[in-house]
């Protein structure tokens, strides 16, 4: 009787012990899949799993805390982790993994206590490769090819002489006449290159036509101030319009101290400019290069003393700012135009024309999107729906460049 | 070679960054070459720390017009650096108690923290608050209806504005959502608002940005070919 009374208890307390384990521990998620990443240098696995069914928003507290994603090479013994997930998510890349080495995942549901369901395991095995080029942005590298190709050609054809029309740019005629008009008033001229630092494009084209503006202040003799956010466009700023005075025959009138850094803050280096502007009061104030939140600050303070006023940028949101307070304004392309039109030199010119040819193809390009989607609209035409999604899923797309 | 050398350097990592978009396996360059950009960029900010001291002990010493916010400038250049580079008032790290320079230089309560918190940021605020008298000022210059198209721009403007605003949408509200067969509550200023904002709006700023993407392709060109060489000072060699 004893031995009965003892054999059930012994059997209560495993059964309860293994039904605790069974509340503990998530089932596991299903349907593992790991493939490799496309267009990668091979070092990258995507896995991607259903979630457990223990895994939801609505019971609380949650029976699924965290996935454990896991790897072994084929021919290796043990499962080492490569990552882990919070509930809900059903994806991980692991970017740890060894190009051309076969690989096995597994993926485990980790319950409160740190109770881990059984493992699910991909049905396959997984290499990752290395692609030599990156398929999703072939298009885009055909069309880069396209447009620089045509720039190119341009610049080759206007270098052997022939003539080129270049239509006139307001903004950039009155350079001359803002430096001129400064001159005869006897105050400087003030030009901001914005607030980004070298390694940015539209401060090149700003430096750029800082190279001309310096040119005219040299040849003018007016004096030329050149507040900075960065200390790399500082020198570049200042080894500009030292070679222009030089260029001039003027070295004498260049004075390294015009050209001074402020802060890289970007409210900081406005409340310098602003100040400046406000105690030298410059008659001729050109902002070219990246602008924020700034660009008004600078040019109602410019229209506040009077001064003649020209703005270049290519940043969007900040252009009707300019157009507002500003007497000229170079929106975007004219601005990236302005040191070839400005230096009138044949080869500079030719890049021009590429970048209206360029500016064809994406109008044809436009043209053919928006009649191929207008056609699919109106009509049941598999043709266009097809020319359709073509132009949405490659060209614009990431998905290579033939179907 | 004072240009030639920089126009070497300038061609190679911009066609090295430009292969590392397209070329998997040369991605690492790429970044490789933005690492060295931002090592140059740290060691620059020396230089113009440098400018900065040196413009402004001249303006005070030559008694400058507003020789005083020089003085104002270097007292708070100088108290900055200093209780960020000594780390007044940090706490040292749980990892590190015994040694009391291990805590973060912006901690909590930090005299670094004090200076960001209570004289940075409000200034900066102030400067940004600003902007809203500005906007003003310009709308008014702006807006005014000098010719034809400053009327389309005043009308156009007025509607969005009203539209972006609660008296818009109370205003015509009463419009109902159909009538006579035809969706009229487009004619609602919220949704007339909706309709120029991404209707005639976005197909100006899309073609803007177009001119722009092709500006920056062919400029970037020039500066890779050596063709445009104003930013090194000179177009002679």
């Amino acid at each position: 009787m004893r031995f009965h009374h003892a054999a059930l208890i012994l059997a209560l307390i495993l059964g309860w012990n293994a039904m605790a384990h069974s509340q503990d521990a998530p089932r596991p998620p299903s349907d593992v899949i790991a493939v490799d990443q496309p267009n990668d240098v091979g070092n990258t696995v995507d896995v991607s799993w259903s979630l457990s069914p223990d895994d939801r928003a609505d019971v609380s507290p949650r029976l699924v805390t965290r996935y454990d994603v896991y790897r072994r090479a084929v021919g290796e013994e043990e499962f080492v982790k490569v990552g882990d997930q919070p509930p809900g998510a059903s994806t991980l890349a692991d970017s740890n993994a060894v190009r051309d080495t076969e690989y096995l995942y597994q993926v485990v549901a980790v319950g409160p206590d740190e109770a881990e369901s059984a493992p699910a395991a991909a049905a396959a095995t997984v290499v990752p490769r290395m692609e030599y080029f990156r398929r999703d942005r072939a298009w885009f590298a055909v069309i880069v090819f396209c447009i620089c190709s045509t720039v190119v050609a341009f610049i080759v054809i206007a270098r052997s002489g022939r003539e080129l029309y270049i239509r006139k740019i307001p903004g950039l005629e009155a350079v001359d006449e803002a430096v001129g008009r400064a001159t005869e008033m006897g105050r400087d001229c003030l030009f901001v290159p914005g607030i980004m630092d070298i390694n940015d494009i539209q401060t090149v084209a700003g430096i750029n036509v800082l190279s001309r503006v310096s040119q005219l202040t040299a040849e003018f003799g007016a004096r030329l101030e050149v507040p900075t956010a960065r200390s790399l466009v500082m020198t570049a700023a200042r080894e500009t319009v030292e070679a222009s005075y030089y260029a001039a025959g003027r070295p004498d009138a260049y004075n390294e101290d015009d050209i001074y850094y402020i802060s890289d803050e970007q409210f900081g280096y406005v409340a310098g400019a602003m100040g400046a502007m406000v105690r030298e009061r410059p008659a001729a104030c050109f902002y070219m290069g990246v602008f924020y939140a700034e660009s008004l600050l600078l040019a109602e303070t410019g229209n506040s003393i009077g001064a003649i006023q020209v703005a270049g940028t290519a940043m969007p949101a900040q252009l009707p700012f300019f157009v507002a307070a500003c007497d000229y304004t170079l929106i975007g392309e004219e601005f990236f135009a302005a040191s070839a039109y400005l230096s009138g030199e044949a080869s500079q010119l030719g890049s021009l024309r590429g970048q209206d040819v360029g500016k064809l193809l994406v109008a044809f390009l436009l043209l053919v999107g928006c009649s191929a989607a207008t056609i699919a609209g109106l009509t049941d035409s598999d043709s266009a729906e097809t020319a359709l999604t073509f132009i949405k899923d490659h060209v614009l797309g990431d998905k290579g460049f033939l179907p | 070679m004072k240009r030639t050398v920089p126009l070497i350097i300038a061609g190679t990592v911009g066609f090295v960054l430009i292969v590392s978009y397209f070329i998997p396996y040369t991605e690492s360059w790429g970044e490789d070459a933005m690492t060295w950009f931002n090592i140059l960029a740290a060691i620059a900010f020396v230089l113009g720390a440098g400018n900065l001291v040196k413009m402004h002990l001249k303006k005070i010493s030559d008694q400058q017009a507003g020789w005083g916010y020089s003085a104002i400038t270097l007292a708070a250049f100088f108290f900055t650096l200093i209780v960020g580079m000594l780390k007044i008032g940090v706490t040292p790290s749980e990892k590190y108690p015994t040694n009391a320079w291990a805590g973060p230089y912006d901690q909590a309560g930090s005299a670094f923290r004090w200076v960001y918190d209570y004289l940075f940021l409000p200034l900066s605020a102030t400067m940004f608050a600003m902007l809203a008298f500005y906007i003003a000022s310009a709308a008014f210059r702006a807006f005014r209806a000098k010719n034809v198209e400053a009327i389309a721009l005043l009308t156009t403007a007025f509607i969005v504005l009203l539209g972006r605003t609660y008296a818009g949408v109370w205003l015509t509200d009463w419009i109902p959502e159909e009538s006579i067969g035809l969706e009229a509550d487009a004619l609602r200023l919220d949704n007339v608002t909706g309709t120029i904002m991404n209707t005639f709006n976005l197909a100006g700023m899309r073609a803007i940005t177009i001119g722009i993407a092709l500006g920056v392709a062919s400029t970037s060109l020039k500066v890779l070919l050596g063709v445009d060489r104003s930013y090194l000072g000179s177009t002679d060699d």
